[in-house]
């Protein structure tokens, strides 16, 4: 296999022999842990800094703007000023909060897209877990971070978040089901809830393109949902500028907000990089059935650049639809995912499962 | 069946006016070149300000140092908000005539809402609009600016 | 409708507590410092009480202790999207009570300046309706359009914004040489962006599904309030003064009035985009026709008006302006009252906004088109 050469699993697997060699295997845990650990902490630093100057930079062009060109070169040093800023602010808490949720919520949130994460294979070999009930896990998990947020939003004591996170509960627990329902129609496709195992079923064919119709449809609903489900733009009601001030976030400063903030940053990661994993075949190379040379120029391209190209692609789309679309109203998202999205799901999951009953896939 | 064709093409109808939105955005995403902002304190030199741009009240003074202020007063009584004040001396001409003239012409920017009235009203045309608009200043007090340079007279034939 | 509001306010099962929440001073969709107190019952708007008084300027009174012209240049600061209006209602006014009768160019170009301002208060006013809906983009494609606009103004008056540029008597200036290619290439380019700006916002889904149907005023009501301008129109109240009472050149131009009978906030919407298409209209009818003559009659230096009361009304950008001047015969005014539109406008809030959902309330508000100085002047 020639993307053998960027695959990790030696990497790792190199690391771990050369530590159980040293230490006990308590010892040897322990320190993988720590490893991995600050591995997923620097990448979420430098990616969601990243994702920040990303978004002002692809906003500023949608805009006829440049964006922040100021701080350094092209403006590229500006979210860590950013950052640096809000790590001196003065933390505020109203005076009537509930001191301890108050401060809970933001590390619910946090905690919560690290545990996601932590599933989402990077590149061969590069996943921390890896259950066989991986996509399950993802879904379970995400769905707690709205417990943050409707933490936040009620412990603030200000009735704009209040109304921000009721918003944000009632939106997120729709879309968990849109979300959910459009996984598993490819579930039927891959036969598998493993991740890693559905990466590997895309090694001819990525997964939208082998089950052509229904997992085009489940793609949008999917990118749909999930957009909804990080309230961004066209669905931020949680947060809703113009009506909300700054929704459920209001009343935090300094780093609790840049907590919010990042997270919800990280979050769209995690979407994209869901889509991908499902629907774009992860890190897997573009590959087309039997044209084998155009198969082996793709591979040789690493499986982190596939990655993170698809991952930076679908972000892209959503940044996409955020900095075009007028928000929706609270009724009409709730009619959007119950009236649309839900029944055209069930009756994707139908057509999946006949497409895969009768093998009309490719 | 029927109903659901309706919802079928409803659905078709909102994702094509999505797209054609997209459309508008996707146009000026892929031409970022033709940004609209500009870069102001680096743009200076080629900065454009029309003419008649009214950034500041000026008294222009010719290269003897001499302006056409007669220190009439007019500006003064034109101005809305008492932005300028005309402080006059009298001068002893050579025939023993005393005259009027300018001793300060104080204009306070900081009040001034560039109305253009004085400058509309004053009967010699000695004080006129400049263009300059970088007005940050640190201490407010000098904000308050006297527009008659030190030791200047008035031009020659110059009458009220 | 009226009874579908009545029943979504009445059959709740679940009666929750009601609940006031202060949107403004400082919040981002009140356009400056206005403060609603907004009664709320969930997302449900119950009751909106508008509270100005929070920049009061004190306009009126400050007239009383300047002289004609000068209060010209005051009335730039109440609505300052519509400064050319404003001046001309007050030089209108002022001249009318001198029985002054103004060069014919003159009228021309106050008739093409306040068109454009129009426009660019239309502009500025999809933009912003644009930003409270959350599609955050529509802003910089206004204000970019906008900016030419305004950049014709500093070529033509010296000032973007606050103008002063029609004077009892006449201009301040006369045109820039360059003022008819600029509006001419102007409108040439902007023809091309106005059905951009459909393209994006007017037919989206979101966006018409929000609009559509949402904050009826019924054109009773606003004929009761007192709404005029686009907001009026979009009821069906056939309130433009430019047909109705013309003044400047207006009888020498054709347009349509729009009207829609619809009163929603989408009518709202339409009835302005319409009527930024009338006013280019307008513009190009006037601009290649503008006669010979001076920019201003030559008018005392101090100007006193004859004892006596004086009004004049001009359409705005937001609707019906009034000037009312009772003069003593001395150089200042015994008594100035303006009648600023977006005061009446305002104040329909509460009858509209009834029963909708916060979201709505914004996009109610937006569709207002309200600044702020011009309620509370
Ligand atoms: S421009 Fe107007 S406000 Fe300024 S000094 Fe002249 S008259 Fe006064
Ligand atoms: S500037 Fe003009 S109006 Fe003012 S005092 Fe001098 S001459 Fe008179």
């Amino acid at each position: 296999m020639a993307f053998n050469i960027y695959d990790f699993t030696t990497l790792t697997k190199s690391i771990h022999e050369g530590l159980s060699s040293q230490f006990s295997p308590t010892a040897t845990l322990a320190i993988e842990w720590t490893i991995v650990g600050l591995a997923y902490l620097l990448f979420v630093a430098l990616f969601g800094l990243f994702l920040v100057y990303a978004e002002r930079k692809v906003c500023a062009a949608f805009q006829q703007r440049m964006g922040p060109m100021r701080v350094g070169p092209w403006g590229l040093l500006q979210t860590i000023a950013d950052f640096i800023k809000l790590l001196m602010k003065e933390l505020i808490m109203p005076k009537n909060a509930d001191k301890f949720l108050y401060n809970l919520a933001p590390f619910i949130v946090i905690i919560v897209t690290f545990m996601v994460i932590s599933v989402i294979p990077f590149a061969p070999g590069l996943a921390t877990f890896d259950f066989d009930i991986g996509v399950f896990f993802v879904t379970a998990v995400s769905s707690v971070g709205v417990i943050g947020i409707l933490l936040a939003g009620w412990s603030s004591n200000n009735k704009y978040s209040l109304i921000g996170a009721m918003r944000s509960g009632a939106q997120i627990v729709s879309y968990e089901l849109s979300v959910g329902l459009s996984l598993i129609t490819m579930i039927i496709l891959a036969g598998t809830m493993q991740i890693s195992g559905i990466v590997e079923g895309q090694r001819d064919m990525w997964f939208i393109f082998k089950g052509h119709v229904p997992a085009v449809i489940a793609f949008f609903v999917f990118v749909i949902a999930g957009t909804a489900e990080t309230n961004r733009g066209p669905f931020d009601l949680a947060e809703a500028e113009s009506e909300l001030t700054a929704g459920f976030h209001t009343e935090y400063s300094g780093i609790k907000f840049a907590f919010f903030f990042l997270a919800e940053y990280i979050n769209l990661f995690i979407v994209a990089a869901m889509a991908t994993t499902v629907f774009l075949g992860g890190w897997m190379p573009l590959h087309f059935g039997d044209f084998d040379s155009f198969n082996q120029i793709m591979d040789l391209m690493p499986g982190l650049f596939w990655f993170f190209f698809k991952v930076l692609g679908v972000m892209f789309l959503m940044m996409w639809f955020k900095w075009t679309f007028p928000r929706l109203r609270v009724d009409q998202i709730l009619n959007l995912e119950w009236k649309y999205l839900l029944p055209i799901n069930l009756f994707n999951i139908l057509l999946m499962a006949a497409v895969v009953l009768f093998g009309l896939h490719f | 069946m029927k109903s659901i064709i309706a919802y079928i093409t409803e659905i078709l109808k909102g994702i094509w006016t999505l797209l054609t939105g997209m459309k508008v955005t996707a146009k000026y995403f892929f031409t970022p070149w033709k940004h609209v902002t500009q870069q102001y304190p680096e743009n200076r030199k080629t900065l454009k300000i029309a003419e008649r741009f009214r950034g500041e009240v000026i008294m222009p003074h010719n290269e003897n140092n001499e302006h056409k202020c007669t220190g009439c007063g007019i500006c003064e009584i034109n101005c809305p908000n008492g932005s300028i004040e005309i402080i006059t001396k009298s001068l002893i001409l050579e025939d023993g005539k005393k005259k009027r003239a300018i001793d300060q012409h104080i204009y306070h920017l900081g009040m001034c809402t560039f109305c253009n009235l004085c400058v509309k009203a004053c009967p010699t045309g000695a004080i006129v609009m400049g263009q300059n608009f970088e007005h940050a200043v640190w201490d407010r007090s000098t904000l308050t600016k006297v527009l008659n340079q030190p030791g200047s007279k008035i031009m020659e034939g110059v009458k009220d | 409708m009226d009874e579908l509001r009545e029943i979504m306010i009445t059959t709740d099962e679940i009666k929750t507590d009601e609940y006031l929440i202060n949107m403004g001073p400082q919040h981002p969709s009140t356009h400056g410092v206005l403060r609603l107190l907004v009664q709320l019952e969930g997302e449900i708007v119950h009751n909106v009480q508008p509270h100005v008084g929070y920049i009061h300027s004190g306009i009126e009174k400050m007239a009383e202790s300047l002289s004609y012209p000068q209060i010209g240049h005051l009335t730039d600061r109440m609505d300052y999207l519509s400064a050319h209006q404003n001046n001309e209602a007050v030089a209108l006014c002022v001249e009318n009570a001198l029985q002054v009768e103004v060069p014919e160019r003159v009228k021309y170009i106050r008739t093409i300046m306040s068109e454009l301002s129009r426009l660019a208060s239309h502009q500025l006013w999809w933009c912003v309706m644009g930003m409270d809906m959350g599609a955050l983009t529509t802003f910089f494609y206004g204000l970019r359009d906008r900016e030419d606009i305004l950049d014709i103004f500093e070529e033509t008056c010296g000032a973007r914004l606050t103008v002063n540029y029609s004077i009892p008597g006449g201009l301040m200036f006369d045109i820039h040489p360059n003022f008819q290619r600029d509006v001419k290439a102007f409108i040439k380019k902007f023809k091309t962006k106005l059905p951009e700006y459909d393209r994006l916002l007017s037919g989206n889904v979101i966006f018409t599904e929000r609009t559509k149907g949402v904050g009826f005023l019924s054109k009773e009501d606003a004929i009761a309030y007192g709404v005029t301008g686009p907001t009026g129109r979009a009821s069906g109240f056939s309130c433009d003064l430019r047909k109705h009472r013309p003044y400047s050149a207006y009888d020498k131009v054709n347009f349509k009035e729009i009207l829609s009978d619809v009163g929603d906030t989408y009518a709202r919407y339409q009835v302005r985009m319409a009527e930024m298409w009338e006013s280019m209209s307008i513009i190009e009818q006037l601009i290649d026709n503008i006669p010979e003559g001076d920019y201003a009659v030559k008018m005392k230096g101090v100007v006193k008006l004859p004892e006596g009361e004086f009004y004049q009304r001009v359409e705005t950008a937001r609707g019906e302006f009034g000037v009312f001047i009772v003069s003593d015969g001395k150089k200042n005014p015994y008594r100035v009252k303006f009648r600023s539109p977006g005061f009446s406008n305002l104040f329909a809030i509460n009858h509209i906004a009834k029963g909708w959902k916060i979201a709505d309330l914004v996009a109610i508000m937006s569709t207002f088109d309200l600044v702020i100085p011009d309620i509370d002047r």
